[in-house]
């Protein structure tokens, strides 16, 4: 390597993320020691490029392009972006630009949350570099605790980048979530904007013994928006973690979930759906570890790309020695609807114990014509007959969704996200 | 006539034939020292007689090498390997071999028996000098160490058109050809150990089928490793002109040895239009012992390219040796309506390391490839099938399918999977599927009960998992392979 080498857009906008840290760190709340062991971390590592096996399909590049800055100034006014909200009823959590606004929530009543100081937790782990990011210039997030065997129902967390300033923003909100024993919950995660930002949170989830999440997000961000989510999530003793990812939005967008099985018997849930256009990118990166017996982990994820749109699908289970019995289950399948669009799948399986039970199926192709065919000899124009298929395509992963508002919500917004296409 | 007496005539007659550099009388430079610079470059050019434009190759292909790095990303570990403490040519000993198989190593022919090599062939295999005897039923190109010395059946092949000889006769006989062919499936700066390979290779086979012929025979060599700290660094070339058809079969056998040995071979591919070429191998070198010391290192590059229309390659190996495997046959599928295909059987038992696949790139309209592998981990192991199948975006029609099944024999083994599927073509359709499993209890139970042995019922249900790749073999090989798959997981089942 040439020591005089110019540094590359990526090494520039890390360096501009620590000159912002520097300028806030005595100002930003909760542990200033994390934080501190954060930059000096971010520092020596940056941002993540492209020759890191991890990122061999997602590049930052677009981001390196662009100059973030703190949302400033006063409340935004969000009533457009508010009345856009998909109809669920429940409490709610709401974030704009990161930050939590009382006056638009409805906090509630069977948990416990606390806000107005970063959730830093103790799952993130700093050899994620988003992850390091977001740990050094976190500002505010939701610290939410269930109690013992408690249900209790559903809670939304919106976030809205609100587009009314004059700079480009970035924003990394820090959330923390506890069931604990017997608890349960439906968190419904929804992300909206407009205008150019970076929305970047990191949400840990611990799911104690017999307790249940059910985490549902849809992010539908703004055209022009960066969005990329980190989850941790560690399951105990016969706990779910279920979860479903809707992905719409976004320029470039990655949804990064770890979950950690450690207790016998717990199970992991993790189905998506990316539905891409234009020029989007979109990464769903999924890394589940089964560290103990009988554990079981589902994964559906379909993609479907049009325009010149590119899907990535990463996915990698790993099963310890101690993990016997494991039941593993992954398939991921894209519908290529462009002779534009791209899908780049890696489904990985990483095993070290010899009693287990695990497979992945990909498969990657157009609509089938013979469906096609059969739809257009009994009438149905070409346009609706596609439509129809591709949401057969999707069902698989959504029929799974058992709550009623959520799943309407979802399947209004792939109507309207189809509505846009013009395939 | 044995192989080693014919090895003994080839080194003869070409010595003669204008080898200035001839080996056989200065014993003191059978083996270059150890350590790898640009005049080890120079002297193996020189000792091969070389013409100026190959040692200009090979000198760049050493400075592209200095400034790579070793790839880090397979799932491999073992310890730094020191390049300068190899050394990088030798040539073959005059010392006469064993007089027949009583002064053999009897443990190097329990193995033969076990995998039930014909006595002929194990005479063959241990080297025996021996007069009069049948000729093996197929071709053999004998790589001893690093210069190939015995080829028989060289009158029917020529015969036929076909060219069939070590590569540094090739580079003497037909320069124009290995000029043509050379480095251009597998360039020089490639990757870490074919750039390392394309600087130092000291020999290996060369086959060329004119257009419309069919070859009249499986070609075969057998290479083995019997120098002690001899990196091994065979390159092949491969070519089927038009219409063309070779079916190669490539084995492996090597003594017992304590020292870690390095190899890293790359062996290119060309099928022109409606051209087909079959290359086999039964990968068995030594493995290290039960803890894991010793046995061959395996880093090896292997890739064909479809470059006509209709044309097809097809990859089958069986891989039961070595310490480190890492070797990933691929095809370029470049020619309309042109096939890949990739069966492979990796066992590792003890503590074998293999990272092992494919890579499919599709390029040209309705091309097709398949992938089957079959995995299986034993002991203290780690086997990873590690596959690419790439459609760019003019491969309209093309088809790929992928099948990886990984089967555990024991809880200190790891089986690990991790394809890439890449598609940016609408038209295309892939399908990529993978397992992974132990031998289930009731198929043992089943296999007990009507009187097999544990390791018998082991044997026979390994060998059903793998009874797609096993069925891809030529007929030579199928049988050893069942064998040595049943061999290769002794002791590792109870």
């Amino acid at each position: 390597m040439n020591a005089v080498a110019q540094p590359s857009a990526l090494q520039v906008r890390a360096q501009d993320f620590l000159a912002r840290y520097e300028g806030l760190k005595d100002r930003l709340p909760g542990d200033a020691a994390v934080r501190t062991a954060a930059a000096a971390a971010f520092a020596r590592t940056g941002l993540p490029g492209p020759r890191e096996e991890a990122w061999r399909y997602t590049s930052l590049r677009p981001l390196a392009e662009i100059g973030f800055r703190e949302p400033l100034g006063p409340l935004a006014d969000c009533a457009a972006l508010l009345a856009g909200l998909p109809a669920i009823e429940g409490p709610r959590l709401v974030f704009v630009d990161g930050r939590f606004r009382a006056d638009l929530s409805a906090v509630p009543s069977h948990v416990t949350v606390r806000t107005g100081t970063p959730a830093f937790g103790t799952l993130a782990r700093l050899d994620e570099k988003l992850v390091t990011l977001n740990t050094m210039l976190a500002e505010d997030g939701a610290t939410i605790d269930v109690a013992e065997g408690i249900d209790a129902g559903t809670l939304l967390l919106i976030s809205l980048g609100s587009g009314s300033h004059s700079h480009p923003v970035a924003f990394h909100p820090r959330h923390a979530l506890h069931l604990s024993p017997g608890a349960s919950m439906t968190l419904i995660e929804i992300a909206m904007g407009a205008g150019t930002y970076l929305h970047n949170p990191v949400t840990s989830i611990t799911v104690d013994a017999a307790a249940t999440l059910t985490h549902l997000r849809i992010q539908n961000e703004s055209p022009d928006a960066f969005h990329l989510s980190t989850v941790y999530a560690d399951v105990g003793a016969r706990g779910t973690y279920d979860s479903f990812a809707l992905t719409l939005g976004g320029r470039l967008a990655r949804m990064e979930v770890h979950a950690h099985l450690h207790g016998e018997k717990a199970a992991a849930h993790l189905n998506a759906a990316q539905l891409l256009g234009g020029n989007q990118h979109a990464d769903f990166t999924t890394v589940v570890a089964h560290d103990a017996p009988a554990t079981a982990s589902r994964q559906t994820v379909k993609n479907v790309l049009t325009g010149h749109a590119r899907g990535v699908f990463q996915g990698k289970i790993e099963v310890a020695r101690v993990a016997q019995k494991t039941d593993g289950y992954q398939m991921n399948q894209a519908l290529l609807l462009s002779p534009d669009a791209e899908i780049d799948s890696k489904p990985q399986l990483e095993i070290y114990a010899d009693d287990v039970k695990c497979s992945h199926g990909a498969t990657v192709g157009d609509l089938d014509p013979d469906q096609l065919f059969y739809l257009r000899s009994r009438g149905v124009a070409q346009a609706e007959a596609r439509s129809i298929l591709v949401r057969a395509f999707l069902s698989e992963a959504l029929d799974p969704i058992v709550h009623e508002e959520a799943r309407a919500a979802m399947e209004t917004a792939i109507t309207a996200w189809w509505e846009r296409q013009s395939v | 006539m044995a192989a080693v007496a014919e090895t003994l005539d080839a080194v003869q007659s070409v010595t003669e034939s204008g080898y200035k550099w001839g080996f056989s009388t200065d014993i003191e430079m059978d083996i270059a020292p150890k350590g790898l610079s640009e005049d080890t470059i120079r002297l193996i050019s020189a000792r091969k007689n070389e013409p100026g434009w190959l040692l200009e190759w090979r000198l760049k292909a050493f400075a592209l090498w200095q400034q790579m790095e070793e790839p880090e990303w397979a799932m491999v570990h073992h310890p730094p390997i020191d390049y300068q403490d190899v050394h990088y040519y030798a040539a073959p000993k005059q010392k006469p071999g064993p007089k027949s198989l009583d002064e053999v190593d009897p443990e190097l022919l329990r193995t033969y028996e076990k995998l039930g090599i014909p006595l002929k062939e194990r005479a063959i295999l241990a080297g025996v000098e021996e007069e009069g005897g049948a000729r093996p039923q197929v071709a053999v190109d004998a790589v001893f160490d690093s210069v190939s010395v015995a080829t028989t059946f060289r009158e029917t092949l020529a015969e036929a058109g076909v060219i069939f000889c070590p590569i540094s006769e090739a580079v003497q006989k037909h320069p124009e050809l290995v000029r043509k062919y050379l480095g251009s499936v597998v360039p020089v700066g490639d990757n870490f150990f074919a750039a390392l390979n394309s600087a130092v290779f000291t020999d290996g086979s060369f086959v060329f089928i004119p257009k419309g012929v069919r070859c009249p025979m499986e070609l075969s060599t057998y290479f083995r490793i019997n120098a002690r700290n001899t990196g091994q660094f065979e390159r092949t070339l491969i070519i089927a002109e038009e219409g063309a058809y070779a079916s190669y079969l490539e084995g492996c056998t090597a003594p017992q040895r304590d020292e870690n040995q390095l190899h890293a071979a790359v062996v290119e591919l060309v099928a022109m239009a409606d051209a087909q070429i079959k290359y086999s191998t039964v990968q068995n070198w030594y493995p290290g012992d039960s803890e894991g010391r010793g046995g061959i290192y395996n880093f090896v590059t292997k890739r064909g390219a479809c470059r006509g229309a209709r044309s097809k390659i097809s990859w089958t190996q069986v891989e039961t040796g070595s310490a480190i495997t890492w070797k990933y046959p691929s095809c370029i599928l470049q020619g309309d309506d042109s096939v890949g295909e990739f069966y492979s059987v990796a066992v590792t038992a003890n503590h074998q390391q293999a990272d092992t696949g494919t890579k499919m790139i599709h390029i040209g309209k309705n091309t097709r490839s398949t992938i089957v592998s079959k995995g299986i981990s034993a002991g203290h192991s780690n086997n990873t099938y590690r596959g690419l199948v790439r459609i760019l975006p003019r491969a309209d029609g093309a088809r790929n399918f992928t099948q990886c099944d990984s089967l555990l024999i024991g809880d200190q083994c790891g089986a690990h999977t991790v394809p890439y599927i890449e598609s940016r073509n609408p038209t295309a359709k892939l399908e990529h599927e993978a397992t992974t499993s132990k031998i289930a209890d009731d198929q043992l139970f089943y296999c007990r009960q009507r009187g097999l042995s544990q390791e018998d019922a082991v044997g026979l249900i390994v060998n059903g998992f793998c009874k797609d790749v096993l069925k891809e073999l030529p007929m030579e090989f199928a049988v050893e392979a069942q064998k040595l798959l049943a061999v290769s997981l002794e002791g590792s089942v109870g």
